[in-house]
C-alpha cells in the first residue's frame, strides 16, 4: 500500500521534473543559430569560391593559347568535344572555326585537360549549368574564326602571358604525374 | 455591446427599424467581424508562427520565402487547399461527411462569445460564461465522431473514437479545475473573474493558494488533451493513423479541421489566462482612468499578448514531448488528473471557507515560489547553452 502511494507520487514528480528539464533543453535550442544553409541565394560565401583548385567543374577553353593540336578531341572518351581546325593556305596559319563542348555529354573526367600542351582547356569550379533547353547544353567557344596559338620559347605578348601562366600552373597541379609531383615537392 | 446598440437606437441612427431587427443585424455584424477579422486570421497566422517556432527549436529556419519573412505562407496554404478537388468516398455517408466540418467549426467559434478581450470588448458577458465555454467546446466531439464514422474508413473510425474518448474523459478534470476557481470568485462570468484579479502577478489566481497553482497545471494538461495537441494528439497522429479522423477529407473541408485545431490553441490559452493569469488587467496609472479608449487598447494588448505567449508555450511543448499511447492517455486522465482535481476542488473549497479573502502570506510565498521556479528554469536553459557552446541568434528574422 505504501509502495503504491510512493510509486504514484514518484510518477508525478518524475513527469514534472522530466518535462521541466526537456522544456529547458528545447528553450535553449530556440535561441541557437539554425544550421540551415539557405542555398543558393542567402549564402555568406559562394560555393564556387570554396571549391579546391583541382575541382573538375564545367569545362572552359582559353582560345588565346589553344594550339589546335586536337589532343583533347582525341582524348575524350565520349566524343563531346568537336573542333574544326584548318590550315588557311593564304596566311599559312591554323584557323579554328569551331570548338564545341557538349556539357551534357561530358563526364568531367579530366582526360582532355591532361594532354593539352598549354592548359587552354581546363575545368572551372562552376557547376551550375542546369538550363531549360538542350541547345544551351552545347557550349560554343569560337565566336569568329581565330588563329591558333604558336608556342614560343619565351612568350613576350603581355596579353597572353598571364593566361599562359595560369594554364601551365593548372597543368602542373592537375595533370602532373606522381613522380613529377614528388620531384617538385622535394 | 447591447448598450452600444441601445445608445445608437436612442439617437435614432436606425430610423424606424424594429428593435429586434437592429439587434439581429448587430449580432450578425459582430459575428462577422469577430470571425473574419480575428478568428480566421489568428488561426492562419498561428500556423505560420508554429512552423517558425518549431523550426528554430529544431535548428532549422522554417518557411521564409512567401512574402517578407514568409508571413504570407498561411495564405498560400489556404489558397492551395481551397483549390483542391473535393472528394467524397464512394460508400461514405455523404450528409454526415459534409456536415461534420461545420459542427466542429461551430463548436470552436462559439467559444469566442464569452472570451473577454478587454473590459469593454466582450461579445456577451454571460452570467454562465465559463460553463458556456465548457459546454460549447464539447460540440467538437460530435463533429469528430461524425467525421470518423462517415468516412467509411477503419482508421478514421478509430481516430474518431479515440478523439471522442479523449475529449470526453479530459472534460472532467478541466471542468473540476474551472469550478474550483469559480469557488474562489463565486461567479461563472469571465469578466467578473478577471475583475477580481489584479494586474500584478501576486494578485493572479495562479498564486492564490497551492491548490490553484497545481490546478493551473492540471487545467493546462486537460485543455491540451481537449484540443488534441501533442502529447495528446493520437486522434490525428500523423505517423500512425495517416491523418486520423480527417484522412478522407481534402480541400476546403480539411481546411476547416485545420483551422479549428490551431484556433483552439488560442481558446485554450485565453481560458487559462482568464482564470489564472489575470486576464486583461492593466495598471491604471497616469491619466488612464480618464481615457477609456487608451485603457481598453492596453488591456486588449495585455490579453492578446498573454494568450499568445500561452500559444507559443503550447507549440513549444509540441516540439518537446513525444506522443503518449492511448492507454497511457486514459491512465493519465482517470488515475492521475481526476483524483488530483478532486483534491484541488475540496482543498479550494476549504481554503475559501477558512480564508474568504485569501491568505496574503501564502499568496506571497506562492509568488516567490513561482518566480523562483522561473529563475531555476532560466538557469537550466543557460546551463544547456553553456554546455553546448553554440552560437546564439536572438533575432527571429532570417
Amino acid at each position: 500500500m505504501a509502495n503504491a502511494i510512493s510509486n504514484y507520487v514518484r510518477n508525478i514528480m518524475d513527469t514534472a521534473a522530466t518535462v521541466f528539464e526537456g522544456m529547458a533543453v528545447t528553450c535553449s535550442h530556440f535561441v541557437r543559430t539554425p544550421s540551415t544553409v539557405q542555398y543558393p541565394d542567402r549564402m555568406a560565401v559562394r560555393v564556387q569560391d570554396t571549391l579546391p583548385f583541382r575541382y573538375r567543374g564545367i569545362l572552359e577553353v582559353d582560345l588565346e593559347i589553344c594550339t589546335g593540336c586536337l589532343a583533347c578531341e582525341r582524348a575524350c572518351p565520349i566524343d563531346c568535344i568537336v573542333i574544326d581546325a584548318k590550315k588557311d593556305m593564304q596566311t599559312r596559319k591554323m584557323m579554328l572555326t569551331r570548338f564545341d563542348i557538349d556539357i551534357s555529354k561530358c563526364m568531367y573526367c579530366g582526360l582532355c585537360s591532361e594532354p593539352c600542351p598549354t592548359g587552354a582547356i581546363h575545368h572551372t569550379p562552376e557547376f551550375e549549368g542546369a538550363d531549360y533547353s538542350l541547345e544551351s547544353m552545347v557550349r560554343r567557344y569560337v565566336k569568329e574564326p581565330v588563329a591558333a596559338y604558336k608556342p614560343k620559347k619565351v612568350e613576350d605578348d603581355p596579353a597572353i602571358l598571364p593566361i599562359l601562366e595560369r594554364g601551365m600552373r593548372y597543368l602542373g597541379e592537375f595533370a602532373g604525374t606522381e613522380s613529377e609531383e614528388t620531384e617538385s615537392a622535394a | 455591446m447591447k448598450e452600444l446598440l441601445d445608445g445608437w437606437i436612442a439617437q435614432g441612427v436606425f430610423g424606424s427599424l424594429p428593435v429586434d431587427l437592429v439587434y439581429l443585424i448587430g449580432l450578425l455584424a459582430a459575428g462577422v467581424v469577430v470571425v473574419f477579422g480575428f478568428v480566421l486570421n489568428v488561426a492562419g497566422v498561428t500556423t505560420f508562427v508554429e512552423r517558425r517556432v518549431w523550426a528554430r527549436i529544431q535548428s532549422r529556419v522554417g518557411p521564409n520565402r512567401v512574402g517578407p519573412q514568409g508571413i504570407l505562407q498561411w495564405l498560400a496554404d489556404g489558397v492551395k487547399l481551397l483549390m483542391k478537388e473535393e472528394t467524397i468516398p464512394y460508400a461514405a455517408d455523404a450528409r454526415l461527411f459534409k456536415l461534420a466540418p461545420y459542427v466542429v467549426v461551430l463548436g470552436f467559434i462559439a467559444a469566442f462569445v464569452a472570451i473577454p478581450f478587454s473590459s469593454a470588448l466582450i461579445a456577451a458577458d454571460l452570467n454562465l460564461g465559463l460553463l458556456y465555454i465548457t459546454s460549447v467546446t464539447s460540440l467538437v466531439v460530435v463533429g469528430i465522431l461524425m467525421a470518423g464514422w462517415a468516412s467509411n474508413n477503419k482508421w478514421s473510425l478509430i481516430g474518431g473514437i479515440r478523439a471522442a474518448a479523449q475529449i470526453v474523459s479530459y472534460e472532467i478534470p478541466a471542468a473540476l479545475t474551472i469550478f474550483s476557481v469559480v469557488l474562489i470568485t463565486g461567479t461563472f462570468s469571465t469578466q467578473s473573474i478577471i475583475q477580481q484579479q489584479g494586474w500584478a502577478p501576486w494578485s493572479w489566481y495562479i498564486f492564490h493558494s497551492p491548490f490553484t497553482f497545481v490546478g493551473f497545471f492540471v487545467l493546462f494538461t486537460a485543455l491540451l488533451a481537449e484540443g488534441n495537441r501533442t502529447p495528446f494528439d493520437l486522434p490525428e497522429a500523423e505517423s500512425e493513423l495517416v491523418a486520423g479522423f480527417v484522412t478522407e477529407y481534402s480541400g476546403a473541408r480539411y481546411l476547416f479541421f485545420f483551422l479549428v485545431e490551431w484556433g483552439n490553441l488560442y481558446v485554450i490559452s485565453a481560458v487559462l489566462v482568464t482564470l489564472f493569469l489575470g486576464g486583461w488587467q492593466f495598471p491604471v496609472v497616469g491619466g488612464l482612468g480618464d481615457r477609456p479608449v487608451a485603457l481598453n487598447a492596453l488591456q486588449l494588448l495585455t490579453f492578446v499578448g498573454k494568450s499568445y505567449f500561452g500559444v507559443i508555450v503550447i507549440m513549444w511543448i509540441r516540439a518537446t514531448l513525444p506522443r503518449i499511447r492511448v492507454d497511457q492517455l486514459m491512465t493519465t486522465c482517470w488515475k492521475y488528473l481526476v483524483p488530483i482535481s478532486f483534491v484541488n476542488f475540496m482543498g479550494t473549497a476549504l481554503w475559501v471557507a477558512v480564508w474568504p479573502d485569501g491568505n496574503r502570506v501564502v499568496t506571497a510565498a506562492m509568488t516567490v515560489l513561482g518566480f523562483a521556479l522561473v529563475g531555476y528554469f532560466l538557469s537550466r536553459v543557460v546551463f544547456h547553452l553553456r554546455r553546448s557552446g553554440a552560437r546564439l541568434t536572438f533575432s527571429p528574422l532570417s
